[in-house]
């Protein structure tokens, strides 16, 4: 820990933290990002001895990393401290100033974007590496998602010889780059999107799918068998000895109880006792603004963020069945400058309730709402939205910079 | 005709970017004038229908290109489509695809010969908005839509450009897509007709064997003003 650092790191490290601070007092953000610029830029090797002696577990994959990261944090510090990026800054700057910010922490909690996987693999020497999920996301600036995995694969063969993987067992991408590893504990986190994945990855043969076990008619390549799992009857995650974990969650959806399943297998594997995590992860309530519950004029908003065709049906399945909706979609570069993939969304499920329209790019959401057959009203921004929706409850769906601008409205929920 | 069938071939392989969004906005346009559509999924691992009236296949990556390829000069039946005249819509890799060849994982692959065409690489990925002026004699205005891909097309004497490029890439920089018969090939990825539902009713048109023009109107309020952003946005860009 930094109790080993060099002059030059401990330097690095508090020119950081100024900069980040500098950064928040002048309300550009939470600072994690220039923090980590700094710091790297006087000490090029700052991640990796900030890294040095902790225990660390990585948590990647396309959607559900903050909420994971988030709930994994919840479970170890059962046992200690952990350092951790929980602002969603998710890059190598931010995980630098996660550490710096955390030095006496034994454990680290990062959440990693897909393309800084194997980065961070060789900086940080992972106990665990964590893979959610691959899906089509950001396709205009991203890479495509067969491509991606096959990157992890290679990353994973030639990194992660001392790390174990808990990987998704119902993701045939996720399973095909995880398989060259040594160890790996498999989970039951469910696939939302199975469009990306009718090819097995491995081969370019067709996918058979029966219920929840699928496989490769060609090569073979196959679901293994979970030991961690989301229970059939009742909110709890099941264990590799078949014992039940009960969850409480504040967070909605089956996609939550996964994440929480995920969460319970890193700590496991840290050494804290499931039943003793378990109950800690009912006091998560919001994650860096996502579900997060705001009023306005007597009506009761959900936050909701969806970044890509996964995330919105995702949204659909955990939203309640009456309440009216409010829709936010833009195209900034975070986003995606591409709307294509709204069409990948079936919106039909909203059919016969109030829909309102916002976002920088609310033109396409109505020509698309149009075409499914969903009444919608367009609005200019979520203030006109709130005004068109009668008190009472409101779920809000938006993705990346949409749902930063609705967080700024209410100032910057957490 | 009682129904009109439209096939949407080969959605396990290529349907990278909305690509249903064609499917949708084909079916939703026809059914708001009374015609009755019954849409089909074609797997690559199952035949193709020969009875259907209109085909649609989409973009994707190299691989599955490549594959799909393979796999539509097997089963004949997109080119005996294309011979009986049936309106034939294609997007990005499935476009090349229709052509004398293309190019993907770093080598030449066979096309359908559809459209007399050629792909190969480009210098510099286009990815971005692309507009055009579209043949006049189509008669669908001008174009707008999102790009994506590594690929130039060569366009031969038996083709029509579908237009010609005001922003963005197309085939080359100056034109984009190609049209012959009652075939449309373009680079505008996804779901191009949600933009574009002038393309749409063209194919419509042909498919039921009238002229776009006797269809009866829709309101295009929304289509009309997003189509009014886009090439605002793009004007606004350059």
């Amino acid at each position: 820990m930094s109790a080993n650092l060099t002059p030059r790191a401990k330097f690095a490290t508090t020119l950081l933290r100024t900069a980040a601070a500098l950064s928040r007092a002048t309300g550009r953000g939470d600072g994690s990002v220039i923090g980590g610029r700094v710091g790297l830029i006087v000490e090029p090797r700052l991640l990796e001895l900030l890294a040095e002696g902790r225990h660390v577990v990585l948590i990647s994959g396309t959607n559900g990393k903050t909420t994971t990261t988030r709930f994994t944090t919840a479970a170890i510090e059962a046992i200690g401290k952990v350092a951790t990026n929980s602002f969603g800054a998710n890059m190598p700057t931010g995980h630098t100033t996660a550490l710096a910010k955390a030095p006496k922490a034994e454990y680290a909690a990062l959440e990693c974007d897909e393309h800084y996987l194997g980065q961070l693999l060789d900086a940080a020497s992972p106990k665990v590496v964590a893979l959610l999920n691959l899906s089509r996301d950001q396709l205009d600036r991203a890479m495509e998602v067969t491509a991606l995995a096959a990157k992890w694969r290679q990353t994973l063969q030639a990194s992660a010889a001392q790390t174990t993987v808990v990987a998704n067992a119902d993701d045939p991408l996720i399973v095909w780059a995880a398989s060259v590893c040594q160890r790996v504990v498999w989970v039951a986190a469910g696939q939302s999107w199975t469009a990306d994945s009718a090819i097995c990855p491995n081969c370019g043969s067709h996918l058979d799918r029966f219920g929840e076990f699928w496989r490769c008619t060609n090569c073979g390549l196959n679901r293994p068998s979970p030991q961690w799992s989301v229970a059939q009857q009742g909110e709890a995650v099941v264990g590799p000895d078949g014992r039940r974990y009960e969850l409480n969650l504040q967070l909605p959806g089956r996609v939550n109880r996964a994440n929480a399943a995920t969460a319970l297998a890193i700590a496991s594997l840290f050494g804290v006792d499931p039943a003793q995590a378990a109950p800690r992860l009912s006091e998560v309530a919001s994650v860096a603004g996502r579900y997060a519950k705001v009023e306005r004029e007597g009506r009761h908003l959900r936050l909701l963020l969806a970044k890509n065709p996964a995330g919105w049906l995702e949204s659909f399945d955990m939203i309640d069945p009456n309440p009216p909706v409010v829709l936010s979609l833009n195209a900034r570069e975070v986003d995606g400058f591409d709307t294509s993939w709204i069409y990948d969304v079936d919106f039909t499920s909203l059919a016969g309730r109030k829909v309102v329209v916002t976002g920088d790019r609310r033109t396409d959401l109505a020509v698309r709402l149009e075409v499914d057959g969903v009444d919608f009203l367009v609005v200019d921004d979520i203030r006109a939205a709130i005004a068109a929706v009668p008190p009472g409850p409101v779920e809000v769906v938006a993705n990346y910079t949409a749902f930063q601008d609705i967080r700024a409205e209410f100032n910057r929920v957490n | 005709m009682s129904t009109l069938r439209i096939v949407w071939l080969y959605p396990d392989l290529l349907s990278t970017y909305g690509d249903r969004g064609n499917l949708l906005v084909l079916a939703h346009r026809a059914r708001t004038r009374g015609i009755d559509v019954e849409p089909m999924q074609v797997r690559s691992d199952q035949r193709i229908p020969h009875t259907a009236d209109m085909y649609l296949i989409g973009g994707g990556e190299d691989g599955p290109q490549a594959v799909a390829a393979e796999r539509l000069l097997d089963d004949g039946a997109l080119n005996r489509a294309a011979e009986a005249g049936k309106p034939i819509l294609a997007i990005c890799a499935g476009y090349q695809l229709l052509g004398e060849s293309f190019y993907a994982n770093g080598r030449a692959y066979a096309g359908l010969n559809i459209l007399d065409l050629r792909s190969d690489r480009g210098p510099s990925r286009a990815v971005g908005e692309i507009a055009g002026d579209a043949a006049p004699q189509l008669g669908i205005g001008p174009i707008t839509g999102f790009e994506n891909h590594g690929g130039r097309t060569h366009l031969g004497e038996a083709v029509q450009p579908l237009a010609r490029v005001t922003a963005g890439v197309g085939n080359d920089g100056a034109t984009e897509g190609a049209w012959a018969g009652h075939v449309i090939g373009t680079y505008m990825h996804g779901p191009a007709l949600s933009r574009n539902p002038r393309i749409a009713d063209l194919l419509l048109a042909w498919a039921v064997g009238t002229d776009p023009a006797h269809l009866p109107p829709i309101d295009d309020t929304w289509p009309e003003r997003l189509r009014a952003e886009r090439f605002q946005a793009v004007t606004a860009a350059q």
